[in-house]
């Protein structure tokens, strides 16, 4: 390449006055590289230009450079951080925010299937409580009828099955002093609908029954354990079948079970 | 090689870097504005405001697009002239006229001595106004070629040659 010629065409002083277009600025800055003499050329141009603008200055101001190192102090900073971080501080400030909604929501989920827990273990508990209230309550009635049973003037009668049901028995347990007898129908087979068993109280000689009372509500008696007031002086103790409510006179064919009173 | 580690300095932020370059161009820059502007109290002003929007641009420069004094110089035109056109002058920039750049080139006793008249007269010695008229346009305001022939009414290929032999006196009478 003819270097002269090309510095001689005048285009390197139209480069220093930036008035070529992007592709030939890219041509002289290549050709500036490859070839010293059009970089010398370059900076010779320019340093007359230099020359001659620097003698149209009206002078600069005061601490002109301080002014603006001042702004740059101002702009710099606010700039780095306004476009670098605050997209990024709005982005945290969002995710924070739908994480923090979401544990909401997950904290009140749970707290609502717990208050449920609550609710069925403090029924379970209720019901738990009246079990062991019921069975409490069952304790003190069994430990209440042994009690009975065991008291000093009580005399044991055994009732022994007879010809209508010869498995059959029971006991009765008298209380002569507190004028009662228990009737423990254990050994009885629940008696058909419409009927309840009636217990007599026997004089032997002549043969003379008295009602003692019914063994009402046998189904639902668990312990089969009756308490009836006895004010006769027996000499022995029979149960019948009888139709609800009772007989006047005993009906000696349903002759469930007999016991004389040892004397 | 000295100015290409500066402006790589400068293009990291280094403020000592940004105050040498400001040292060596802040008075051609603040000339250039006030050469479009006329009035040296809010060119010295443009002239700051230019400073800190190169510091901001300074991404921007690529030395493979022209030389970093071409491209601040660029920058500093577009300053004034917004400047100008701001201030309701309407004036377009081909009626920018020569007449001020010329006023200072010939004679600066009204500008309160502030500026090196013997040395300003030793470099215009033997430029013709042509030339002046020249350099006004491609130097101080920015012209196109073409906008710089229609301006002298001369031939486009005139404007290369014309420039260059202008030049090369004031390089010629400084010694450059």
């Amino acid at each position: 390449m003819d270097t002269e010629k090309y510095i001689s065409s005048g285009v390197l002083e139209l480069y220093v006055a930036g008035i070529l277009s992007d592709k030939e600025n890219i041509e002289v800055y290549n050709y500036a590289q490859k070839y010293p003499d059009i970089k010398g050329e370059v900076e010779a141009i320019e340093a007359a230009i230099l020359k001659i603008t620097e003698k149209t200055s009206p002078g600069l101001a005061k601490n002109s450079f301080q002014n603006i190192t001042a702004r740059l102090n101002k702009v710099i900073p606010l700039q780095s951080q306004t476009i670098k971080k605050t997209p990024l501080s709005s982005y945290l400030g969002w995710a924070a925010s739908i994480i923090f909604a979401a544990g909401l929501i997950w904290m009140y989920l749970e707290n609502d299937a717990l208050k449920s827990e609550i609710k069925i273990a403090s029924e379970e508990k209720q019901t738990l409580e009246k079990q062991i209230l019921d069975i409490r309550q069952e304790v003190a009635g069994k430990s209440n009828i042994l009690n009975q049973l065991r008291d000093k003037n009580v005399s044991v009668v055994s009732l022994g099955g007879q010809a209508v049901s010869p498995t059959s028995f029971a006991k009765a347990y008298w209380n002569k002093e507190e004028q009662k007898v228990f009737i423990d129908a254990q050994g009885l087979p629940e008696p058909p609908p419409g009927f309840t068993y009636q217990v007599w109280s026997l004089k032997l000689n002549p043969l003379t029954p008295t009602s003692v009372g019914l063994l009402d509500d046998f189904a639902n008696n668990e312990n089969r354990v009756f308490e009836l007031p006895n004010a006769n002086a027996s000499e022995a103790f029979g149960i019948t079948l009888e139709p609800e409510g009772g007989s006047e006179s005993p009906t000696l064919e349903q002759l469930y079970t007999l016991g004389t009173i040892a004397t | 090689m000295e100015l290409d580690l500066l402006i790589q300095k400068f293009q990291k932020k280094e403020v000592s870097a940004f105050e040498q370059l400001h040292k060596m161009y802040s008075e051609n820059i603040c000339g250039v504005i006030n050469t479009i502007v006329r009035n040296p109290e809010r060119s010295q002003e443009i002239c700051q405001d230019v400073f800190v929007k190169i510091w901001e641009k300074s991404d921007s420069y690529n030395s493979s697009k022209g030389r970093f004094f071409t491209w601040i110089l660029n920058i500093a035109r577009n300053a004034a002239i917004d400047e100008v056109r701001s201030k309701s002058h309407k004036q377009q920039k081909k009626n920018l006229s020569t007449e001020y750049f010329v006023g200072i080139l010939e004679g600066s006793e009204d500008l309160e001595g502030k500026m090196d008249t013997i040395g300003l007269k030793s470099l215009l010695t033997n430029l013709k106004e042509k030339c002046v008229q020249i350099i006004s346009l491609l130097y101080f305001q920015g012209f196109t070629q073409k906008e710089a022939a229609e301006e002298l009414d001369i031939p486009i290929g005139t404007i290369k040659t014309r420039n260059r032999s202008c030049i090369s006196q004031i390089r010629e009478n400084s010694n450059i």
